[in-house]
């Protein structure tokens, strides 16, 4: 690049009106080239804008404590769906025994009724006696 | 978001929250600290992080407010005393011993400037941000962008032209 464009370059970079990529060739002739004396201080800036550019973040960081939220908050979903399922399978239970009661009930009372029934056949046996009996008392 | 993800997703700019960190605090302990607190804000917000299409743009927003902050409250205020790092991060260039302490000189001459021109000077010239991502991270127009960028860098030469005149003279 000619002496005479990065002179006018220079200029407009002071007044901040270059763009990225003429700061960039600006950057390119100052790190690379030989320069002349009266432009050295410009150097010194793009070369230290250079060197800040590669400037790293070496430090480990840390990302536990989101995790240990997680597993929190997974241990009391844990807990609450144990003590639901406990509440719900024992109601559950209970209406299954309920069921088993009444239905050992209704077979009881069935059985009671069909013994009844057959009690009531009987006494229908003690009619025909008495009117038997009747019949020989009104002969004598 | 796994942890992996996110690592990438904050590797291409986390050198650069670091490098605006270091620019306004100075201290390279105080940079690292910051720089450590901002990506694990990050990784705490972690699931609302895919709403932002720029996370970097947003980072770079967090590193400045949180810096800002830090000078302002008092714990900083020592902040100047403590850090004595300028020479040991130009590693690259140590072979070439002057001109190390002029790059030297220019990290001193931009730790007096104004800490608008300072984030400026870091963005444009170090970072290569463009105007406009510059006046949005900065809540400025574009052209305060360039008045201030222009101030700054003008700043450094005289500053510079001076010392460099006191050492030959």
């Amino acid at each position: 690049m000619e002496l005479s464009n990065i002179e006018k370059l220079l200029e407009r970079y002071f007044e901040a009106t270059t763009t990225v990529a003429e700061e960039e060739i600006l950057r390119a002739y100052f790190t690379k080239e030989e320069v002349p004396l009266h432009l050295k201080k410009y150097a010194y800036m793009f070369q230290y804008f250079s060197v800040a550019r590669e400037e790293k973040f070496t430090m480990q960081v840390p990302l536990r404590p989101r995790n240990k939220r997680y597993i929190k908050w997974i241990s009391i979903a844990a807990v609450s769906i144990l003590i639901f399922g406990m509440y719900f399978g024992r109601s559950y239970q209970e209406r299954k025994e309920a069921e088993y009661a009444y239905q050992e009930t209704k077979k009881a009372l069935s059985l009671l009724a069909a013994n009844l029934g057959k009690g009531t056949e009987k006494v229908a046996y003690l009619k025909e006696f008495e009117e038997t009996k009747q019949k020989i008392y009104n002969n004598n | 978001m796994q942890q992996t993800e996110f690592l990438n997703v904050v590797l291409p700019f986390k050198d650069k929250l670091y490098r605006l960190a270091k620019r306004l605090l100075v201290s390279k302990e105080e940079a690292e600290d910051a720089t450590q607190e901002i990506l694990m804000k990050l990784w705490s917000k972690n699931n609302m992080m895919e709403g932002y299409n720029n996370v970097e743009a947003y980072a770079m927003m967090m590193t400045k407010n949180f810096c800002l902050d830090r000078l302002k409250s008092k714990q900083a205020g020592n902040l100047k005393l403590v850090h004595s790092n300028y020479k040991d991060e130009n590693v690259s260039l140590q072979n070439q011993v002057e001109v190390g302490d002029s790059l030297g000189w220019i990290e001193k001459i931009m730790e007096e400037l104004p800490e608008q021109q300072k984030m400026v000077l870091q963005l444009r010239d170090v970072e290569e941000y463009e105007f406009e991502e510059i006046a949005k991270l900065l809540d400025m127009n574009a052209t305060a962008v360039r008045v201030t960028l222009s101030r700054a860098r003008k700043t450094v030469r005289e500053k510079l032209v001076k010392k460099h005149n006191y050492g030959i003279k």
